[in-house]
């Protein structure tokens, strides 16, 4: 049972965004630009990113239903995103989205545990600036959703099947036009 | 130094969001609604809440720039605020407040580690859901904000009239303005 009344219906942290709209709206916005909107990082290779992070962070929900977002955009891949939790470095994925994970791994331990030679890593491995920016927020921002599902003792089925249907969805419309599902009209 | 280049003379989360703009506008607005928007917290209250998580995280910007903004909310109160940060039980703040501040430090250490008994703590002090809710959405936002700050090795200064002024500015207009001067030099 969640900590506060939330809306019945809406697992994980969809519930608390409708509990909430006004603060729905940003956290919103901000996931919308860090992992669907154009980039030169895919949607899958960010979408790893978050799911690694909210794995390392043991939240059930975001591991899950961005685990399924990043598979729907990887071929429906499933056995790579399960690789990419557990052992990244053994994972068929580029040398450069490994580099990020250590960033991303570091951030998600805290931000000074991030360390130059990661970083250099990155950059001789074909990372920009803002690859590398986009990946300290994407774990940071994840250190932030995982601990707002977990915190408020959200509802988290356990049916993967759930997640793989909402997750190919949200890969083909993105954030912000799949929350006006449980969002009122206007904030 | 940076890890990234990002805009000389702006410090901590500022450069990040000159860096990024179209990441601050979310970021600035969450801030908003969460610190400075109608609640039945006080904006020094919350801001207290956001200047213990920052210290618990240690982020030297965001403790100081958000521990100033509380001073500024709480008559000046230096004293006060570095009292929550170092020992909140033994500070002079309201029974209800110190079962919010227990809850925000169980998000910071991790989302799990929120217990019910807490949560039934703060309830029986008279917090409201909405203000459950708040205070585990700031634990967590700060959870967000000093990471990228400190992640991307953000200049710091140890100017405290810098601080000042910025938690001037964060207690009068709040999150979505600018806090800093942009100088040319």
């Amino acid at each position: 049972m969640a900590h506060i009344q939330l809306p019945d219906g809406l697992p994980g942290i969809r519930g608390a965004m409708a509990f909430r709209p006004e603060t729905a709206k940003p956290l919103n916005e901000l996931v919308e630009i860090l992992l669907h909107a154009p980039n030169s990082l895919t949607p899958g290779e960010r979408e790893l990113i978050a799911t690694y992070v909210s794995s390392e962070n043991d939240c059930y929900y975001c591991q899950t239903i961005h685990g399924a977002i990043a598979a729907a955009s990887l071929n429906d891949d499933e056995s790579l995103v399960k690789k990419v939790k557990h052992d990244f470095q053994n994972a068929d994925i580029t040398p450069k989205l490994k580099a990020l994970l250590v960033i991303a791994g570091q951030v998600q331990k805290g931000g000074k545990h991030v360390t130059g030679e990661a970083v250099a890593k990155a950059r001789a491995l074909g990372a920009t600036d803002l690859e590398i920016h986009d990946t300290v927020l994407i774990a940071a921002a994840f250190c932030m959703y995982n601990r707002y599902v977990d915190g408020l003792g959200t509802t988290q089925p356990r049916d993967e099947a759930v997640y793989r249907e909402r997750g190919k969805r949200v890969a083909r419309e993105g954030y912000v036009t799949i929350s006006k599902e449980y969002l009122p009209a206007t904030v | 130094m940076p890890h990234i280049a990002l805009p000389e003379g702006l410090p901590g989360i500022t450069s990040g969001f000159a860096f990024r703009p179209e990441t601050a506008k979310p970021m600035r607005e969450l801030a908003h609604v969460l610190l400075h928007g109608p609640s039945t917290l006080t904006g020094g209250e919350r801001e207290l809440i956001a200047t213990y998580v920052s210290s618990q995280n240690d982020c030297y910007f965001c403790q100081t720039s958000h521990g100033a903004a509380a001073a500024a909310h709480l008559g000046k109160d230096t004293g006060l605020v570095d009292k929550v940060k170092r020992d909140f039980l033994r500070s002079p703040v309201s029974d209800k407040l110190k079962a919010l501040l227990v809850i925000a430090g169980q998000v910071q250490k991790g989302g799990k580690h929120v217990t019910a008994e807490s949560v039934e703590t703060a309830r029986q002090q008279g917090a409201t859901d909405l203000e459950i809710h708040d205070t585990v959405l700031i634990a967590a936002a700060f959870c967000m904000y000093n990471r990228y700050v400190d992640g991307l090795a953000t200049w710091q200064p140890q100017d405290p009239a810098m601080y000042s002024s910025m938690g001037e500015h964060l207690a009068t207009h709040g999150y979505i303005t600018p806090s800093i001067e942009v100088v040319p030099t």
